[in-house]
């Protein structure tokens, strides 16, 4: 079967991805930035996709476009929409602003320039249909510790929010 | 010319037994497409007539008798009536997502039949992800609901919006761990690894010889259980309706639409309880194996169940008859009568069609499977007719209180059942 992964698809995906990026900063009603954020979302599960990691993908779609961003326009459509229209969009932090561009830029720079010798030149034999089983044995095994604090510090997240908005529990 | 015929008769040869996605086919994955969508537009339209009358008679009225025998050709009514209406869009509504919103709904609710497996080899495509591409993608059609209730820019679908939205998440998690569950089923193997892929899960409970409904008693009775309630909130219908209450909401999240737009949400809704049954039926019943595999094996009994799908149109046919007979014996009536015995005939010749042997195996597994699911079809009209809706704080207090802390015990005794069974029996 021919590959999927080609370059015309990136170059699509990133496109809408940096579109809906620009989208989510520029537009003033909240919802429509919210929506520009999902549509970014689904065009970077797309990518994912494209890198053979279909596992990821989906899960990209179930936490965070199904999930979070659904809980964002929630939490956005109770807002009143007119007053956040009049609000000031940018904050003007033009020094923290150029620095942190800088910084990025330069290390996308010095990945592109030097790029070679930090990545493997090809991509990695990993097959794609036991993609998930292969996910599952590195994290069940391999970072099995990490794992476990990681869901762990979502637990103690959960139960802290749920103390801060109860008073009596 | 040539080329393109040898391409297409490529997947024809007896020795591809995978899905046209798998084998990579476009021709044929852009067929079975047709006929996945073509089947699910009829399955709606038949949902549609088979809702009312079956609701009808349970309260004990008739129904929809006017247009064709029996109602029979109401819904087509139905949607021309639709595609005649007016077009309304509120003045303040914000338009774009106004606009936007049934479709990511319709969307949503058909991209999920992508692997959605109706045999071993019909389905579009099988995915390693299968199950979590369902999840995720139908998961994605409450942002259209929520788009909807805030683009109308009004307060009803507002708050149906938020109710359904604050539902759907809730029961998405109780819904999840059930899946789970299941799918930690299908490791019970030699390799000790399982599958996310809906083919893959149907033959791991044909390897193993067993539906999970019935794997572990009574522990996959109890996923199942918990995945039946889930998915009728999930679907927002009755019990569960309270995105769309009419005593509270006029209509909730669709309010405002009309014509064209509404019988977008209509079809989705339909179509999305189409997609959980058939979640529900591979993951719990089977998919597509026929019923007593086990009990009832050998060649004889599977020559007796490949009669199935012939007799069952042939006992629609003679249901029709039936019907024809006790029509009214007006002269005004006549058009309708022979209409009603034309349809019989149809029916007839189709189940006739389904007795050729040749036919017969091939469409088996599309048979079961879609009867299984038809079976839930009617639980959800049953349930409609049955249950009084919820009130909001029980509904939640029944998805976090109940179905989660039972979602997760299920899923603890599951994998500690597997384990024992695999340490103590198989050493």
């Amino acid at each position: 079967m021919a590959p999927v992964a080609t370059p015309f698809f990136f170059y699509l995906l990133s496109g809408i991805m940096l579109i809906g990026g620009i989208l989510v900063i520029t537009r003033k009603n909240p919802v429509h930035s919210a929506l520009a954020l999902i549509v970014t979302l689904l065009a970077q599960a797309s990518i994912y996709l494209m890198l053979y990691a279909p596992f990821v993908a989906g899960v990209q779609i179930i936490l965070y476009a199904g999930g979070i961003m659904v809980l964002f326009l929630f939490v956005i459509m109770l807002v009143s929409i007119d007053r956040s229209m009049k609000e000031r969009q940018f904050n003007s932090q033009w020094v923290v602003g150029i620095v942190a561009a800088t910084a990025l830029g330069g290390l996308f720079i010095a990945v592109y320039t030097k790029g070679k010798d930090i990545f493997p030149e090809h991509a990695l034999p990993m097959v794609e249909n036991d993609n998930t089983q292969q996910i599952a044995t590195m994290l069940y095994g391999q970072y099995m510790f990490a794992f476990e604090i990681a869901s762990l510090l979502l637990l103690v997240a959960i139960i802290g929010a749920v103390v801060m908005a109860k008073k009596r529990i | 010319m040539r080329q393109i015929i040898q391409y297409i008769e490529s997947y024809l040869d007896p020795n591809v037994k995978v899905t046209p996605g798998a084998a990579g086919n476009m021709f044929w994955v852009l067929v079975y497409i047709l006929l996945v969508f073509g089947g699910l537009s009829v399955a709606v339209i038949a949902m549609n007539w088979l809702e009312r009358k079956i609701l009808a008679h349970m309260q004990v009225r008739l129904g929809p008798m006017r247009v064709g025998p029996h109602g029979l050709m109401q819904p087509i009514a139905d949607a021309l009536k639709l595609l005649l209406k007016e077009d309304i869009m509120p003045a303040e509504a914000d338009g774009l997502i106004f606009w936007i919103a049934p479709f990511v709904v319709v969307l949503a609710a058909f991209t999920v039949f992508v692997v959605v497996p109706f045999g071993p080899t019909h389905a579009i495509t099988d995915m390693n992800i299968g199950i979590l591409f369902m999840l995720g993608v139908s998961s994605l059609s409450v942002l259209g609901i929520v788009m909807a209730g805030w683009a109308s820019n009004s307060h009803y679908p507002l708050i149906g919006a938020l109710r359904s939205s604050a539902q759907m998440v809730s029961y998405e998690v109780a819904m999840g761990l059930a899946v789970v569950s299941a799918v930690l089923m299908t490791s019970l193997n030699a390799q000790g690894t399982g599958t996310l892929s809906m083919i893959g899960i149907v033959q791991a409970q044909q390897a193993q010889g067993e539906w999970f409904i019935f794997k572990f008693f009574p522990l996959g009775l109890i996923a199942f259980f918990i995945f039946a309630v889930a998915m009728v909130a999930e679907t927002n219908r009755a019990p569960f309706d309270l995105a769309e209450a009419e005593s509270e909401l006029t209509a909730g999240f669709h309010t405002e639409y009309s014509g064209f737009r509404w019988s977008l949400f209509f079809l989705a809704e339909y179509s999305a309880m189409i997609a959980v049954s058939s979640i529900a039926v591979t993951l719990w019943l089977g998919g597509w194996l026929r019923p007593f595999p086990n009990m009832l094996s050998g060649h004889i009994w599977d020559q007796v169940f490949s009669l199935f799908p012939g007799v069952t149109f042939l006992l629609f046919a003679a249901m029709c008859f039936y019907n024809t007979v006790r029509m009214p014996k007006h002269p005004l009536f006549r058009v309708q009568t022979i209409g009603l015995a034309g349809f019989g005939v149809v029916l007839g010749l189709i189940g006739l069609i389904l007795f050729i042997p040749a036919v017969s195996t091939r469409i088996q597994d599309i048979f079961w499977f879609s009867a299984k699911v038809a079976g839930f079809m009617y639980l959800y009209i049953w349930y409609r007719g049955t249950f009084p809706r919820y009130r909001f704080d029980q509904l939640m207090r029944m998805g976090w209180k109940v179905l989660l802390p039972m979602g997760l015990g299920v899923l603890i005794l599951t994998a500690s059942v597997a384990l024992l069974q695999e340490k103590l029996w198989h050493p």
